[in-house]
Formats: C-alpha cells, sequence, structure tokens
C-alpha cells in the first residue's frame, strides 16, 4: 500500500492521540516520498524536541522505510494555540 | 530568524547531479570518508568518530557544496552561528555509512547532528533550537561563542 498524506495523517492521530496533524506531500513530482508534518499532541508535554521527533519515527517506522524525505514539527496543545495567535 | 526560515525553505529541493569532490575551503574540516566501513560498521567506529570533534555532522555532499536542501540547511545553521571549525561526513560518498549512521543513531534520516560525541537531531530539530536560542545555549555548552550573541551586542548598540 503506496504512503500517501492521508495515511501518515490517519496513522498519527490514531497511534499518537494526536488533537491536530497537517501532512504536506512536498515531493516536487507528487510520486508521495516526501513530506512535511505538523502534529499537535499532548503526550509531548515535557519531552525535549528529539524525544518528540522519536516518537513520531516510532509511530511511522513502516512508512519511513518507503518515503525518501521526511519533515516534521512537534507542538503541544498549548504552543499550538500559542503559535496560532502569533 | 524569519529569514533564515524562508531561506530553508527555499532550499528544500532535493538536490541531484553527480556528486564530485570539492575543495576543502573555508576553514572546514571536511573529511571524506572513503571505505571507512568495509561492510555493516562497528558500533564503535561510529562510536569513535562521534567523540573525536565537539561539532560533527553526517551530509549529503560537503559544507562547500551541499547536495540536498536539509544538508544545506544545517551548513547554514551552524555558518550562521559562526561554528565553522566542525567535521562533517559525506554519506552520498559511501552507502555502508550512510546505513549505518542511521542504525547507530536509530534516525531514519540525513543530516545528522552531533555535539560531543551525543545525536541532537536532524535539521528540523537544528532549525527548532536555531529559532528559539537554544542553540546558543547548546553552543556555550560546548565551549563555542555564538556569532549571533555578537550580533545581538552590535544591534543593541545602535
Amino acid at each position: 500500500m503506496p504512503v500517501t498524506a492521508e495515511s501518515i495523517r490517519n496513522k498519527l492521530a490514531a497511534e499518537m492521540g494526536a488533537v491536530h496533524v497537517e501532512v504536506e506531500d512536498t515531493t516536487t513530482d507528487h510520486c508521495s516520498t516526501s513530506f512535511k508534518v505538523l502534529i499537535v499532541c499532548p503526550q509531548f508535554e515535557g519531552k525535549p524536541l528529539l524525544q518528540r521527533h522519536r516518537m513520531v519515527n516510532t509511530c511511522l517506522t513502516e512508512e519511513l522505510k518507503e518515503i525518501h524525505a521526511f519533515e516534521q514539527k512537534t507542538l503541544t496543545p498549548e504552543q499550538w494555540e500559542k503559535q496560532k495567535s502569533e | 530568524m524569519n529569514n533564515l526560515f524562508r531561506l530553508s525553505v527555499g532550499l528544500f529541493r532535493s538536490g541531484t547531479g553527480v556528486y564530485r569532490l570539492g575543495p576543502v575551503s573555508e576553514g572546514h574540516a571536511s573529511l571524506v570518508v572513503a571505505r571507512l566501513f568495509s561492510s555493516a560498521p562497528e558500533n564503535n567506529e561510529l562510536g569513535q568518530l562521534i567523540k573525536k570533534d565537539k561539532v560533527v555532522v553526517f551530509i549529503k555532499g560537503t559544507p562547500a557544496q551541499p547536495m540536498c536542501g536539509f544538508s544545506n540547511a544545517v551548513v547554514q545553521i551552524l555558518r550562521m552561528h559562526g561554528v565553522d571549525d566542525y567535521a562533517s561526513y559525506n554519506v552520498l560518498e559511501d552507502q555502508d555509512l550512510r546505513q549505518g549512521v542511521k542504525d547507530f543513531s536509530n534516525w531514519p534520516t540525513i543530516p545528522q547532528v552531533y555535539f560531543n560525541g551525543e545525536f541532537v537531531g536532524g535539521c528540523d530539530i537544528l532549525l527548532q533550537m536555531h529559532q528559539n536560542g537554544d542553540l546558543v545555549e547548546e553552543l556555550k555548552k560546548l565551549g563555542i561563542h555564538s556569532a549571533l550573541l555578537d550580533a545581538n551586542k552590535d544591534e543593541q548598540k545602535k
């Protein structure tokens, strides 16, 4: 099953209890191999950046094997609200 | 701060083209890793490599000639902070290194940044650390005075 923005979004929402997920396919020729992800999840609270990113990496282990490039931004709900108001 | 973000967003295009050995310039300690690993790299070889220098990066290409937008972003961020004495390893040179470093850090992508032998993260993390001021602090812990501290001082004088 090919990796799509939709499949990534669903997996993150389902497995990480994320309250907000945005997935952008950044592949230049739209072959679904490059993604940019924003994840807002209460489980990130109190965790340093590296740990947050590793949580996401673990959740998407299978997908990451298929895709070429991956960017991620991990925020707690509080950080997300703050960013929205800026 | 926003300028770098715009710059790095513009740089996020996949690099293509034939890689060739660029000259070591601008005082960068660019090491060519030629056949450092014959087969699967031993953990301790990489373990030693990342401890040899305070700042170690594994990128695609070289600081003089990065071959990928994310790797370039790492090089640019370090340059902005005036960090030009660091070890850089080109994973395009050696497929065993390219896979080995991913297994070693249990991290799926390149570039990879290490401070004092400890894995820091990839381009996203370095960028966020740069934007929120953490990078200046981490460099200070390494005994590296960030150039941006001087830049800020100049601004305040005006």
